[in-house]
């Protein structure tokens, strides 16, 4: 091979990196909201829910969540006597038109429940692409137009939180109303929750209630034997709760 | 094997989006367009911005701390143009249940009936008002409460 | 479709995430190893009686390989996007990783031994023939007309190498799916150290097994004789990773029995009810103790020939059956039971959906179609007509 053939084998892929390195510049569109001066949590009181299913109602309206799917859901519990490894547990159609009446007996409870936006998420692990990710303030999205739609997500998520959207084949699951709460409001869910149950929280926020609030309560998270860094906090949780 | 190489990266460069890689293994531009997302709720200090007289019966009675759009729903729409959008007609015999419907999972003490032994099924606006449920303050205000500040 | 659930599942739960086309995946790609390894028997580890399935197995591994990515594509919900996994893939994901060893394994490993141990045949054919044929052997000689002694000596080398580099990748091809299914912490019904390993020994399983009836099929469909020496060779092989496999998967079992811990309960009662017929009548019983006794028995007995080739082949065809149940069982099985261990749903499989039974059956049927064109184009019979591989017929085939 001459000298000049050569040269150009060896610029030819320098100059397409340097290039694609020159195109990544300045990204379209970076939202108006400081990236990292937050750290979202949220703070689910379970004392108060009384299952009314508004949460489930409000995140499908305002996320437009395909019906028979949900990135909330309220499970009512019942727990027999001592059994608390044995619960009984029923969710109709997510607790989404509330609850059917019930005079059972023994112990009962709300759980609801949604994304955990887990610091150290094993959905993010997984994707094999990159279209599930962490953003630096601490909620887990997904990236539609990213998805292969390839499931392994949905397998890796120990909550049961995600599923595939059927209109648009890739994963989805709550975006804790990400384009919510960077405007300054907070999630649909804790938005319409009557008793207050429901509190959206910022971990990095030194003034947020939910620092004293932690101090003070028996505080609880789901499946922590998973150790994903799991973010929804709840108060009063039974050891029953699955 | 050069070739190869040469085409790999140059069919990266052309198709894997600019923005991948700027916070993380993921296409930064994707946080934006899911922040850009439509609001479909306003949220309660929007409403109350308008509907002060329901403000004040509400600060009379326990639904103090019931947001407006947990029985009216999603009315971003509305507060964008009052004049074009009206929220729907509540049928309170169905809204209510959900919250007052009596099961030992909710709390002891919250506010809770059999509705069938309560109502027999009648709307519970016959005789509750909606912004202001204990019955017994009916006479301080006769009212209707879910008329607009005009 | 209302699916009917028992007990108490998360709401998003109740659908199945990976169908059948799920199943098939690992069981191609098991097929594929383990055809690779019985053939690196024979180049690596010099067990000449093998030798006359050496080209046939190496031919199968190609054709299983060839179709194993498109039950995957088929599976995706946007299947367009699938070169992403190329471009930009998550280092931390065993499925991004995948698809590299798939790509090592197929250009780097089978492709070129196939091509290194047929370039006498195909260069010879490429001056013998004649229209599209001459072509094709044309483009496939990849411009080298050399046959010379020297030449065919360093394509044995490398051929040797690339053999022994095989071995390794195709453990990792096959264990690395094993890890996709053993690295999920939230299904403990796959999360387990034991995972790739069981994968890789009952990959090996299959595929030999699965050698052993195509070689059988196709001399007789050839009406020649076969080989009985080989045969018997193959299926002393095919007893011992059987009875390796079989240990590793009892082992397992024996210990979730054993520490039941919080989901020994739900995954037993699975086990016994919607799981009986395809776990322990199919997979066990009928597709791995009963081959194991019967080779075993072989192994003791001195029958006839005719007995021991219509034993092989009953054995061989419960133990691919087997196989597949336990693709079934990991796969369907490790989402039939809720992550709450409170409930159980039900897998609905469509019959000419996208993901339904008609396309696993045509997915299935494929490889051998290929496999019929490949054995035409390069014709892996140790008596083919064309003059005898110069090197390694020096060393005398069968």
């Amino acid at each position: 091979m001459d000298v000049n053939r050569r040269r150009l084998l060896v610029l030819l892929p320098a100059a397409a990196v340097a290039w694609k390195f020159v195109l990544a510049g300045t990204p379209e569109g970076a939202p108006n909201f400081k990236l990292t001066e937050h750290w979202w949590a949220m703070l689910i009181d379970l004392p108060k829910c009384i299952g009314c299913g508004s949460c489930v109602r409000a995140c499908s309206a305002e996320n437009d969540v395909p019906d028979g799917y949900f990135r909330t859901w309220v499970e009512r519990y019942h727990v027999a006597d001592w059994k608390i490894e044995r619960p009984d547990v029923e969710s109709p159609d997510g607790g989404k038109e509330s609850f059917p009446p019930s005079d059972i007996g023994g112990k009962n409870f709300f759980v609801p429940k949604l994304c955990n936006h887990c610091a150290d998420s094993p959905c993010t692990q997984v994707c094999p692409v990159g279209a599930t990710f962490v953003t630096p303030d601490g909620v887990v999205l997904v990236d539609k137009t990213y998805c292969l739609g390839c499931r392994y997500c949905v397998q890796a998520c120990p909550y049961g939180c995600r599923f595939i959207n059927p209109k648009t084949n890739t994963a989805e699951k709550c975006s804790l109303c990400y384009h919510r709460i960077t405007k300054g409001l907070t999630t649909a869910c804790c938005e319409v929750c009557p008793t207050g149950a429901r509190q959206l929280a910022d971990l990095k926020n030194p003034k947020d209630p939910i620092h004293e609030y932690l101090k003070t309560h028996t505080v609880q998270v789901l499946k922590p034997h998973m150790a994903t860094g799991a973010k929804v906090f709840y108060n009063g949780m039974d050891g029953s709760v699955r | 094997m050069v070739i190869a190489l040469v085409v790999f990266v140059g069919l990266r460069a052309a198709v894997v989006p600019k923005t991948f890689g700027q916070y993380g293994h993921y296409r930064g531009a994707a946080i934006a367009e899911i922040a850009a997302r439509p609001i479909a709720y306003a949220g309660h200090e929007v409403c109350e911005g308008c509907h002060t007289d329901v403000v004040d019966q509400k600060k009379l009675g326990r639904h103090v701390v019931v947001p407006c759009e947990a029985c009216h729903g999603a009315q971003a729409k509305h507060a964008d143009d009052p004049a074009a959008v009206k929220p729907p007609k509540l049928d309170t015999a169905v809204l209510c249940a959900r919250c007052h419907e009596a099961n030992t999972a909710k709390p002891k003490n919250f506010p809770q009936v059999v509705t069938a032994d309560h109502s027999s099924g009648i709307a519970c606006d016959t005789c509750h008002r909606p912004h202001r449920p204990k019955i017994e303050d009916a006479a301080d205000n006769k009212k209707p409460t879910t008329e607009a500040k005009k | 479709m209302q699916i009917p659930v028992e007990g108490f599942m998360y709401p998003n739960e109740v659908e199945l995430q990976w169908s059948v086309l799920i199943v098939l995946y690992p069981f191609l790609t098991g097929l594929v190893a383990g055809a690779f390894i019985l053939a690196s028997l024979e180049r690596v580890f010099r067990v000449q009686a093998v030798k006359p399935t050496y080209r046939l197995a190496l031919l199968t591994a190609l054709s299983f390989l060839l179709v194993a990515p498109l039950p995957l594509q088929l599976h995706l919900g946007h299947p367009e996007r699938s070169l992403e996994m190329y471009l930009t893939p998550h280092r931390s994901s065993a499925m991004a990783m995948f698809g590299f060893v798939y790509l090592w394994y197929l250009m780097a490993v089978l492709l070129l031994e196939i091509w290194l141990d047929y370039r006498r045949d195909i260069v010879l054919k490429s001056q013998t023939s004649s229209g599209l044929a001459r072509v094709v052997y044309r483009i496939l000689t990849l411009g080298s007309d050399n046959i010379s002694e020297r030449s065919l000596r360093i394509d044995d080398h490398i051929g040797y190498l690339i053999t022994l580099v095989g071995i390794p990748s195709a453990f990792l091809l096959h264990g690395y799916v094993g890890f996709i299914f053993g690295s999920v912490k939230a299904n403990p019904w796959w999360s387990s150290p034991l995972m790739p390993i069981v994968f890789i020994f009952s990959a090996m399983v299959s595929g030999i097994a699965a050698v052993m009836l195509l070689y059988m099929a196709t001399t007789r469909l050839r009406g020649k004789e076969i080989d009985i020496r080989c045969l018997d060779k193959i299926a002393q092989y095919l007893l011992y990773t059987f009875v390796i496999d079989f240990s590793l998967e009892m082992l397992d079992l024996l210990q979730r029995i054993y520490e039941a811990d919080e989901s020994f309960r739900s995954l037993d009662f699975m086990v016994h009810t919607r799981l009986w017929a395809s776990q322990v009548i199919v997979q066990i019983l009928l597709g791995t103790v009963t081959p194991i006794v019967l080779l075993g028995l072989m192994q003791i007995l001195r029958l006839t020939e005719l007995a021991r080739k219509r034993i092989y082949a009953v054995a061989g065809c419960l133990t691919v059956i087997g196989i597949f149940a336990m693709r079934w069982n990991v796969v369907i099985g490790g989402q039939l039971f809720s992550k709450s261990f409170l409930g159980y749903t039900t897998y609905k499989m469509g019959f000419a959906t996208r993901e339904g039974l008609l396309t696993a059956i045509v997915l299935m049927l494929l490889p051998f179609a290929i496999l019929w064109v490949l054995v035409k184009l390069l014709p892996p019979w140790p008596d083919a007509t064309s003059p005898v591989s110069g090197v390694r017929a020096a060393q005398g085939t069968t």
